[in-house]
């Protein structure tokens, strides 16, 4: 999910580091006159939790990243807005001192999984909630979903700036049905393993849940994850990656198909005129994307799914074996 | 807090590049990749000339090529994704040693790389040569939010003893006999996770009130603010701006 340099085009870059800078400063703004200075040191904590999670490849999320995002995490932990900032400090720390996403595209990186993942996360957190009962067990429901939502909008952002300026002019639909399709798979992994973080949480300190404070839910009950629901999840996501897939995925060429008729009609932007719009996947994207819209996309996206989950799963299987083994071999006392 | 303390990334040096104040090497940072990403695809010579100016200032910090290349292949993984282009790509396509590939993909998956190593490669050179607390510093002379910096500073303080706890909880696990590999084990690992964050919640109210016990009143001392010299901005941004040159002459061909 972290963007490296080069990938999208400079204008769309710089567009998304805009659209992050303000929509990132607007939160500062507003969270500067509520925010305790008790809390700086704890937002900074929870951070460095954010960090060291992700660095922990979870056995269960199978995909290109392998861990935990943690936009739904932080955003019912810590509250929206405390959420918002404390995934792009994260971000921009990632991108600064690990490489970990290029530096021209921070702005696209802060944009997805700091805004996007966040505030998604957020608004399905409490649209589901208010039709739930105010228990322990919806904040964890919730929180399922809501990740799930979450993995899936950020990687939606992805495919929109993508389709405004993405290198190598791959065909929007396909785009989608990769990115989205998988993540809708990943999306599953984040809202088991956020679940079962939160019903930790809330099982000892359910006052350090926000999202239960919010909610008024303050009685400490144990929820363990019902094996029933998860079931019932899994299915669900599955259900909605193939819909992503299948339905969604070859539609989601008309909307560049409109753009360029819309130039071409304006006359500003004829196919491959302009150098700038030679490098988008707009310019000449009717072609390729009318000819193999259907079945291609379909068969694309699902082999893509197939590969991703594969190649995720032995990534994860290697690495799991490592790591058990230099557990093993570090004689460190705790 | 010990010095090399969240310095496993910081080689240890005297040359000029270590010694520039770190916002000015972070702007030179960001203007070099700008201009990176700027240079069109096809103009290849421009991409040697940035590797060429990446490779001097790596030279100027005695960071070996070795070293450079070892810390690069950590973000060989996210550029491994640039692969796949050339196969799902639009456009015309062509055969390359027997592969049906697309000529659009193959130059989209040839500018991801190119210009994702020379951003990793320019900051690779950035984060061996400063400081963390530096280039934290450098960054809230740059005017980011005080809010950001504050949270940023707190983040690499405890980054290492978070992933710390992190580590000894995996080490207790398969202490007793426990090492989730699959799926259905990942409740486990996601309830240590809970655990963490309560731990990391009650040691930042710790540290917290350990700061104020000492005399905080909401803002940290900054000491010794480095001198900025006009001549160490003309020798920051001069590779930069060669980039830059590059860039501007390669959009003109």
């Amino acid at each position: 999910m972290h963007i490296p340099d080069g990938y999208i085009n400079l204008a769309t870059s710089a567009g998304a580091g805009v659209t992050a800078a303000g929509g990132v400063g607007a939160i500062l703004r507003r969270v500067g006159r509520t925010l305790n200075e008790r809390q700086i040191p704890v937002a900074g904590l929870a951070a460095a939790f954010v960090f060291a999670v992700q660095l922990l490849n979870f056995p269960i999320a199978a995909g290109t990243s392998g861990h935990l995002l943690g936009g739904a995490l932080v955003a019912i932990l810590l509250g929206p807005w405390v959420g918002v900032i404390v995934l792009s400090v994260v971000v921009l720390l990632q991108a600064l001192l690990f490489a970990d996403g290029g530096v021209s595209a921070l702005g696209l990186n802060v944009l997805n999984m700091g805004l996007i993942a966040v505030l998604v996360a957020w608004l399905v957190f409490r649209a589901v909630t208010a039709v739930l009962p105010k228990t322990a067990a919806s904040v964890v429901s919730a929180a399922a979903v809501a990740a799930w939502a979450s993995v899936v909008a950020a990687s939606g952002g992805f495919v929109a700036e993508y389709a405004l300026g993405g290198a190598g002019r791959v065909p929007v639909s396909t785009v989608f049905g990769a990115m989205v399709g998988v993540h809708a798979l990943i999306g599953i992994g984040e809202g088991l393993i956020t679940a079962s973080v939160l019903a930790a949480v809330l099982a000892v300190r359910p006052d350090l849940v926000h999202g239960a404070r919010v909610l008024g839910v303050r009685r400490a009950v144990a929820v363990p994850l019902d094996r029933r629901a998860v079931t019932a999840f899994v299915l669900a996501g599955l259900t909605s990656a193939l819909l992503l897939v299948v339905v969604v995925a070859p539609r989601a060429s008309s909307a560049p198909d409109a753009l360029e008729r819309i130039a071409a009609a304006e006359g500003n932007s004829g196919p491959g005129q302009t150098s700038l719009a030679a490098g988008s996947p707009l310019a000449h994207y009717g072609v390729a994307g009318v000819a193999d819209a259907g079945v291609g996309t379909i068969v694309a996206g699902v082999i893509g799914l197939v590969a991703t989950f594969g190649a995720g799963g032995a990534v994860l299987l290697v690495s799991s074996r490592r790591a058990a083994r230099t557990a093993r071999s570090e004689p460190t006392l705790p | 807090m010990s010095a090399g303390h969240a310095h496993a990334l910081f080689v240890h040096g005297h040359s000029r590049v270590h010694r520039l104040p770190a916002q000015v090497k972070l702007v030179a940072l960001v203007v070099f990749v700008v201009a990176v990403v700027a240079t069109p695809r096809e103009m290849v010579w421009a991409f040697a000339v940035d590797a060429a100016l990446v490779s001097a200032a790596a030279a100027a910090a005695h960071l070996g090529p070795r070293f450079v290349a070892g810390r690069m292949l950590i973000g060989a993984p996210f550029l491994a994704g640039a692969l796949l282009l050339p196969v799902v790509g639009g456009g015309a396509r062509v055969v390359v040693g027997g592969l049906w590939l697309s000529l659009d993909g193959l130059w989209g998956a040839w500018a991801v790389i190119a210009k994702g190593t020379l951003g990793l490669a320019a900051s690779i050179v950035l984060t061996a040569t400063t400081p963390v607390p530096d280039l934290l510093a450098g960054l809230s002379r740059l005017r980011a939010p005080a809010l950001v910096t504050a949270i940023a500073g707190f983040m690499v303080r405890y980054l290492e003893v978070i992933a710390g706890e992190l580590h000894r909880t995996r080490v207790a696990m398969a202490a007793r006999g426990y090492e989730p590999r699959w799926a259905w084990q990942g409740s486990a690992l996601a309830t240590s996770a809970g655990a963490l964050f309560i731990r990391s919640h009650e040691r930042g109210e710790r540290v917290y009130d350990a700061m104020v016990s000492r005399g905080y009143q909401g803002r940290l001392p900054q000491l010794d603010a480095p001198v900025v010299t006009s001549s160490d901005w003309v020798h920051a941004l001069a590779l930069p701006l060669c980039a830059t040159v590059a860039a501007v002459v390669a959009v003109i061909a």
